[in-house]
């Protein structure tokens, strides 16, 4: 074994990474130009409404409701500390709507819904279906690929803004019946604290993170490798990939946010 | 008529098809026979441009598949999958008039469905089949809506990938029948892949056999069992033993 095998090996997941991301980014051009040039299919993008954000709502909020309760008693903790208890009502209604909200809802949904969307896709691709799909003049990005983009860039600032409402409920919840709040000055609290951009900011993350989500799901169910172990690879891989760029986009988005 | 020349295309090292020529007349049907993983889905895909050769060309009535409008040459063709390749979130009735529900010759709903179910009639299939989705069907059945769906547009040519692997002897009989009398009565241009040899004889006007990437015979249904070719010879009797490795 030569000494520089480490380097060389380095070197290989680094070309195999940038050439992943190069691939991704090309998909996601091509999906963006189809969204404007008909055809336009939109049973199929009511369909993906439903399953994206419909479904969706029971795990956003469960998540957001005991996020919100658990955020709600650390910041009571910790402000104890130097005699900043009264901070719970803001600092948590600042942490759901900018951060909590926005990035436990994406990667919930992105683990409910990548996964389901590089599933049924990946299981298309082994099936023919995606074949007989251009046999009969039908263009894969333009039915699979196109309504669920749309449909998660639209639905998951809702689904925020959801799970923002619902945690904000689950702090005040727990504030006022376990940390001796009262509820009116709880919620008067919260709503002077807020600004517009607070809450405007989550919800353009949400909309980002949506087009993460739905597009991991299409291009890794495109590129599914062959039977069920290519198609469980592809589902596993969308929902790391979808998973790891929320995260990265957040860092990004809040940094041209919120510093100035 | 459908025109191959000296088409090439590999996977990786794996050179699968390594200069195929072949000529299938206008309203024949020509069965394209060989082992498994000898290229033959790789050779129907290229016609349809489903899979890009790395060389050579293939052209229809004179024009090269590649080039010109896409979905007008799509237009001229239906398929039959290997599975039925039903789309499995649509009903039957929408899987067979998929087609005819989108694109330019767009139909309205009702007059669709009712040629959705004179199409299933057609293949043997009760019009209380329409409004099922494909996972409640038998393999029998998703394959006979398969083909329903294939000639649903009534294209000029059709493809079928294997249309009898699967299927139990009489329900093979009646694919292939319907194979048979469908291509006949529309007066299409019709390519089947398979290895199943009762297939051939009762859907070919003439046979050809890929191996080694290229096609080792090719000739009238009727000179098949008289060549003298020990490829084809070790093929259609199925024996262990001839030129043909029988581990690959």
């Amino acid at each position: 074994m030569s000494v520089l095998s480490p380097v060389a090996s380095i070197g290989r997941a680094t070309l195999s990474l940038l050439a992943s991301l190069g691939r991704i980014a090309i998909f996601a051009v091509q999906v963006v130009g189809h969204i404007f040039r008909p055809p336009f299919y939109p049973r199929e993008f009511l369909s993906a409404l439903m399953q994206i954000g419909w479904f969706s709502l029971p795990v956003v909020g469960m998540t957001a409701l005991f996020t919100g309760g658990a955020l709600a008693l650390q910041i009571y903790a910790g402000g104890a500390r130097y005699g900043a208890e009264a901070a719970v009502p803001s600092i948590t209604a600042i942490g759901m709507v900018r951060e909590l909200g926005p990035v436990l809802g994406g990667l919930m949904v992105a683990a409910r819904v990548t996964s389901s969307i590089a599933a049924e896709i990946g299981t298309m691709k082994v099936t023919e279906q995606i074949d007989a799909l251009v046999t009969l003049s039908t263009n894969p990005l333009k039915y699979l690929a196109v309504p669920r983009v749309v449909a998660a860039v639209l639905v998951m600032p809702i689904l925020v803004a959801v799970g923002d409402s619902i945690g904000i409920a689950g702090g005040w919840l727990v504030g006022v019946n376990q940390l001796g709040f009262n509820s009116a000055a709880y919620l008067q609290n919260t709503v002077n604290f807020l600004e517009f951009w607070d809450v405007a900011s989550g919800l353009v993350k949400g909309a980002a993170f949506g087009f993460i989500i739905a597009l991991m799901g299409v291009f890794h169910g495109m590129n599914s490798g062959r039977g069920a172990q290519g198609v469980g690879a592809a589902t596993k891989s969308a929902v790391v990939a979808a998973s790891v760029l929320i995260l990265a986009a957040n860092f990004l988005l809040t940094r041209v946010f919120f510093t100035s | 008529m459908i025109e191959l020349s000296n088409v090439h295309k590999k996977f990786g090292s794996n050179r699968v098809l390594q200069g195929v020529d072949l000529v299938i007349p206008k309203a024949t049907s020509m069965v394209i026979i060989g082992g498994s993983g000898t290229g033959k889905s790789v050779l129907l895909k290229s016609v349809l441009g489903l899979v890009r050769p790395d060389s050579g060309t293939i052209t229809l009535d004179g024009q090269d598949v590649t080039t010109g409008d896409r979905d007008a040459f799509l237009a001229r063709f239906g398929m039959l999958f290997q599975g039925g390749a039903l789309f499995d979130s649509l009903k039957v009735w929408e899987n067979v008039a998929f087609r005819l529900l989108r694109g330019e010759r767009k139909l309205p709903k009702p007059q669709a469905r009712e040629i959705a179910i004179e199409k299933l009639r057609r293949v043997g299939l009760k019009p209380e089949t329409a409004d099922q989705f494909p996972a409640e069907l038998s393999g029998g059945m998703q394959k006979r809506v398969g083909l329903a769906r294939a000639i649903a547009a009534e294209p000029e040519i059709i493809f079928f990938d294997e249309p009898t692997t699967g299927l139990d002897p009489i329900m093979s009989g009646v694919i292939n029948d319907l194979i048979r009398e469908i291509v006949t009565e529309m007066g299409a241009t019709a390519m089947t892949i398979t290895h199943d040899m009762t297939s051939v004889r009762a859907i070919a006007d003439n046979v050809a056999m890929l191996h080694g990437g290229k096609i080792r015979w090719t000739g009238p249904v009727s000179e098949l069992d008289a060549t003298d070719d020990p490829y084809v010879q070790q093929f259609i009797h199925g024996r262990a033993t001839g030129p043909i490795e029988s581990v690959r």
